[in-house]
């Protein structure tokens, strides 16, 4: 185990050391103060656990990398992640995920606006709400919340599946109430597994794209 | 005035190609969609011409005395800038827009030259990152196709906010140019339009941006220049602010840029001319003592060495085309005029690059149109048109005095029109005059 404190080592020399690890590697980070950019970039199956909130784009497009934060995490987190797995103990702030193209993104907490932003295959699982415009433009993959969410959920969504346990505000357009089925049921029991949280299926309802949008139609103008 | 018929008086307001927008409007529903960039008259580096040497400054000789023309980009943060043999790279357009093989050629063509070519909305294709040796990899609010590898094995990165043809819009690639592979590259199902955000997804703002920024150095090693290209809106301020959150380069696309898609309002409406927008680009770079530390590059209706001298002349570290490299790639060739006509246009009139039906087989995804062009000589081709426009500059440098085209200044140059003194901050020819300068 590699100890990097924040306080004596800048984000630049943290972000060195992790880019440059081998495969099965484990790293601590403390007083995380809040810093941008930590644990960015990373391309081999390590394990870092960070101890400690963090600030913008903290595990930004991750490959293959094992990384925890024991903490909050500002806007942008895991954005454009390749694969690995990421996981908040607390809550995220915007964008959670956004453009993300595999992996598993896990926060037990809240989520802000926009969480899963133009996703693009990653698999993300909130263990509490989700603010307004989540899954905006969401392209494939999968955002399961376990609380409620906010407004405007999946506005503009292409092909991705959106779980939710609890309410939803209202839902963007283009975006309506499908049927859960067994394959669905699968899926969600898989990723709540992965995620270490445990809820019935059964309580979850799917949404997903109408696809009326897929092709600009004059007549549907004022959906916009 | 009619030519066959004096009698026949055509409207200012209401002349045929007004009347015929009317009506296509009336019949269809809908708005315009087009590629090229704005076809309006507008102020232009044509409305400046340049002061050679006579007694008060001393020219160099053409054949023989050396006037460089090298340019090195990012050295602001990045270990490792772009060095170019010529100011005159190429700008961002996609695979998608584009056919693979023209994207091939525009990297065969800059890489003769000893220039850099971009990359587009839709990712880094192979054939582009292999025949480009100095490729920038734009980084877009749609992120289709955006990976770390493919951030790491590019030269620079360029972070896009917007483009002259259309400020403050997003793309669209529609449903018949989304072929298997596009479609596999941006992630989405084939046959169904592509929307392009306006707006990047995980910022607001240029205080995030800067941020951002910082994450983009931190993934690759702050080896990598990071440029910011903003359409020319507040022209000023928007590059005062990419300056503030960290840019390397700040890149200023004016109104005549083109695009691949969008609204014929937008393109034209939207935006000012490219001619205001790199003196403003300047001042504020000057303002802030960065002319010269972060480099300027402008697009925007770039086509001959005199528009690039001109550019150069107002402050600018180097251009960027387009529109012209696609021509000289074979777009609009009279070759093709007769199937132009068929599809309701002609040679030197089309813009339907949206329509995937390109005659010259170049912003299409069709394969048997796309075999029309030949990457190898596509690319000599745009070699060709690039070493001509830089002998051009060369011609109007050594004719100024210059050994370097950078050391072109505004006051090598006058202005025909007033509006072009105004724009481009320099005297009326045979005046003093400069308006809005001096309390007049």
């Amino acid at each position: 185990m590699t100890e990097i404190n924040l306080d004596t080592s800048s984000v630049r020399s943290l972000n060195v050391k992790l880019q440059g690890a081998a495969s099965g590697d484990n790293f601590n980070v403390s007083n995380t103060g809040g810093k941008h950019a930590v644990s960015v970039g990373l391309t081999t199956a390590i394990n870092v656990g960070i101890n400690g909130h963090v600030g913008y784009y903290c595990a930004g497009m991750n490959q293959q990398a094992n990384i925890t934060i024991k903490g909050n995490a500002g806007p942008g987190l895991a954005e454009n992640m390749m694969s690995g797995k990421v996981h908040v103990t607390g809550n995220a702030s915007q964008y959670a995920g956004a453009t993300a193209h595999g992996g598993l993104l896990v926060i037990e907490g809240d989520a802000s606006s926009r969480c899963g932003i133009s996703m693009k295959g990653v698999s993300i699982v909130i263990g509490g709400n989700i603010g307004h415009m989540s899954a905006f433009m969401a392209q494939s993959g999968c955002l399961v919340v376990c609380g409620n969410a906010g407004d405007a959920l999946g506005d503009s969504i292409y092909e991705a599946r959106l779980y939710v346990r609890g309410k939803v505000a209202s839902l963007g357009t283009d975006c309506i109430e499908k049927e859960m089925r067994a394959e669905h049921k699968e899926q969600l029991e898989e990723l709540l597994k992965q995620s270490g949280m445990s809820h019935n299926v059964d309580e979850f309802r799917r949404y997903g794209s109408a696809r009326k949008l897929y092709n600009f139609d004059i007549d549907q103008v004022d959906a916009y | 005035m009619s030519k066959d018929n004096p009698t026949l008086i055509e409207s200012a307001t209401f002349p045929r190609h007004i009347i015929a927008e009317i009506q296509r409007a009336a019949s269809t529903g809908i708005y315009d969609i087009r590629g090229f960039g704005a076809k309006r008259a507008l102020p232009s580096f044509d409305d400046l011409v340049f002061l050679g040497a006579s007694t008060s400054r001393y020219p160099l000789e053409g054949y023989r005395e050396k006037c460089t023309t090298e340019v090195v980009l990012g050295g602001r943060f990045a270990k490792n800038p772009i060095r170019l043999k010529t100011p005159i790279t190429i700008a961002g357009m996609s695979f998608g827009a584009l056919s693979a093989q023209a994207k091939e050629s525009l990297g065969r063509g800059a890489t003769i030259a000893g220039t850099s070519t971009t990359t587009g909305d839709g990712g880094m294709t192979p054939e582009e990152r292999g025949h480009s040796k100095i490729l920038i990899y734009q980084y877009l609010p749609s992120r289709y196709g955006m990976n770390p590898d493919d951030l790491r094995r590019a030269d620079a990165i360029e972070i896009v906010l917007g483009q002259g043809a259309k400020p403050g819009g997003g793309g669209m690639l529609l449903g018949q140019k989304i072929s298997p592979r596009v479609a596999q590259m941006r992630n989405l199902p084939e046959g169904i339009d592509q929307r392009s955000a306006c707006r990047h997804p995980d910022w607001t703002g240029p205080d995030d941006l800067e941020i951002k920024i910082q994450e983009l150095r931190e993934i690759t090693n702050w080896e990598k220049p990071i440029y910011v290209k903003v359409g020319a809106t507040r022209v000023f301020y928007d590059v005062t602010l990419a300056v503030k959150s960290g840019a390397d380069v700040v890149v200023v696309d004016g109104m005549q840029g083109g695009t691949a898609a969008t609204q014929d309002v937008f393109i034209e409406h939207v935006g000012i001319p490219t001619l205001p927008a790199v003196r403003l680009a300047v001042e504020a770079l000057q303002e802030m003592d960065m002319h010269r530390k972060v480099q300027l590059i402008v697009s925007g209706g770039i086509r001959s060495g005199a528009d690039v001298a001109k550019c150069l002349a107002l402050g600018a570290d180097a251009v960027a085309i387009g529109s012209a490299a696609l021509i000289a790639l074979g777009d609009q060739s009279p070759e093709f005029d007769e199937e132009y006509k068929a599809l309701g246009s002609a040679a030197g009139f089309w813009d339907d690059y949206q329509a995937g039906n390109d005659p010259a087989g170049i912003t299409t995804q069709d394969p048997e149109l796309a075999k029309r062009l030949d990457p190898e000589l596509g690319g000599r081709r745009l070699a060709n048109y690039l070493n001509v426009l830089t002998l051009e500059l060369q011609t109007l440098a050594r004719a100024c005095g210059k050994s370097h085209v950078h050391n072109l200044e505004p006051e090598d140059m006058v202005a025909l029109t007033m509006e072009a003194a105004a724009m481009a901050g320099v005297p009326l020819a045979g005046t003093n005059w400069i308006p809005g300068k001096n309390g007049f």
